[in-house]
């Protein structure tokens, strides 16, 4: 059980970083910094 | 036991409160902007921060994940998010239900909440209500922003501009008083935004919770990470003498004896406090936090 929840935690902590890793390349940074920098007009109830 | 060693897990859960102060400080750190009326807008906003903070909180130091979820699958370039997913993965597999209950400013303002005196109600039988975030987690973060968009392809927020109270406690109601132009473009959906919060400021001092119990999406998938965390929650069950303490003591109705790793457990530690034998601690990565545990 223990040795099962090893080799999950290892499987999940690499495909985290990866699709991290790959989110990035393809440019998603950008629509992130894009979104968070101006006033989110839905967030705050504007529409 | 010992009682000059100290428990490391039992001074944690002590320290909760302070370690909260200070999670939400850090993740709202530009707190001049707060009295200017702007956001920031440098380069630490493409990282998230690890609890739901909105992230135009004139003071917020980096993304609000499920927002930042939202823009990607709900933009024109994207359907799906790589870099979230994997910034959810990773640090739900690391910390799990942790970030709710030490790390989330949000929960942290609930907790404050349900300090206020007054009478305080149980939701052990409201206990089916915990499914409907992971409804809002499917539909609101991830089906409806990917899939109703308009003719350019990009799909609104929709969990942002309807349900998340984040939003105008952090960002509507400070940018509004220190910026009049959007003072004055507030309308119909900043009032129906305002009775969400104050149905949940209401709803939180009389339960304990009730957003991360039973909205959340950031808690339903950190939730869903819990039992393979690397950051647990162990009883030892040579010490436990199964006086029921720790459920007694549990706020989010969890029977820490049998499922330590339940979901809806935020490793706040009141468990830990409240057992009379030193049975329950943290372990991280299969190392107890206990400085006398031999195992």
């Amino acid at each position: 059980m223990l040795k099962y929840q090893k080799t999950c935690q290892s499987i999940l902590l690499i495909l985290g970083v990866s699709m991290i890793s790959y989110g990035a390349v393809r440019g998603e940074v950008a629509t992130v910094l894009g979104k968070a920098i101006k006033l989110c007009l839905e967030c705050v109830g504007i529409g | 036991m010992d009682k000059e060693k100290k428990l490391l897990s039992r001074k944690l859960a002590k320290i909760r409160g302070w370690i909260q102060a200070a999670a939400t400080l850090l993740t709202n750190i530009h707190i001049p902007n707060l009295f200017k009326g702007k956001i920031y807008q440098g380069n630490a906003k493409t990282v998230c921060i690890p609890g739901l903070n909105c992230y135009s909180c004139p003071a917020a130091t980096g993304a609000c994940p499920i927002g930042a979820f939202q823009a990607v699958v709900g933009s024109s370039k994207f359907k799906f998010s790589y870099y979230i997913t994997g910034f959810f993965i990773l640090l739900g597999v690391t910390l799990g239900r942790f970030i709710c209950g030490f790390l989330c400013p949000f929960g942290w303002f609930q907790d404050l909440l349900h300090k206020i005196p007054g009478k305080k109600l149980s939701t052990a039988k409201l206990k089916p209500l915990r499914y409907l975030k992971y409804v809002i987690l499917i539909v609101f973060v991830i089906l409806l922003p990917m899939f109703v968009t308009n003719s350019i392809g990009m799909g609104d927020p929709f969990f942002c501009k309807y349900i998340c109270p984040q939003g105008v406690l952090e960002g509507a109601i400070p940018l509004s008083i220190g910026n009049a132009a959007i003072r004055s473009a507030l309308g119909k959906l900043f009032s129906f935004k305002c009775m969400i919060l104050i149905a949940v400021i209401v709803l939180s001092i009389l339960f304990y919770r009730p957003f991360c119990k039973w909205i959340c999406p950031l808690g339903a998938i950190y939730s869903l990470f819990n039992k393979v965390s690397l950051l647990k929650i162990t009883v030892d069950s040579s010490k436990c003498v199964g006086c029921g303490q720790c459920s007694k003591a549990c706020k989010m109705d969890v029977d820490v004896c049998k499922t330590p790793d339940h979901p809806e457990c935020i490793r706040c530690g009141a468990c830990i406090k409240a057992c009379p034998k030193d049975a329950i601690c943290y372990r991280f990565m299969g190392k107890s936090c206990q400085k006398n545990d031999n195992r």
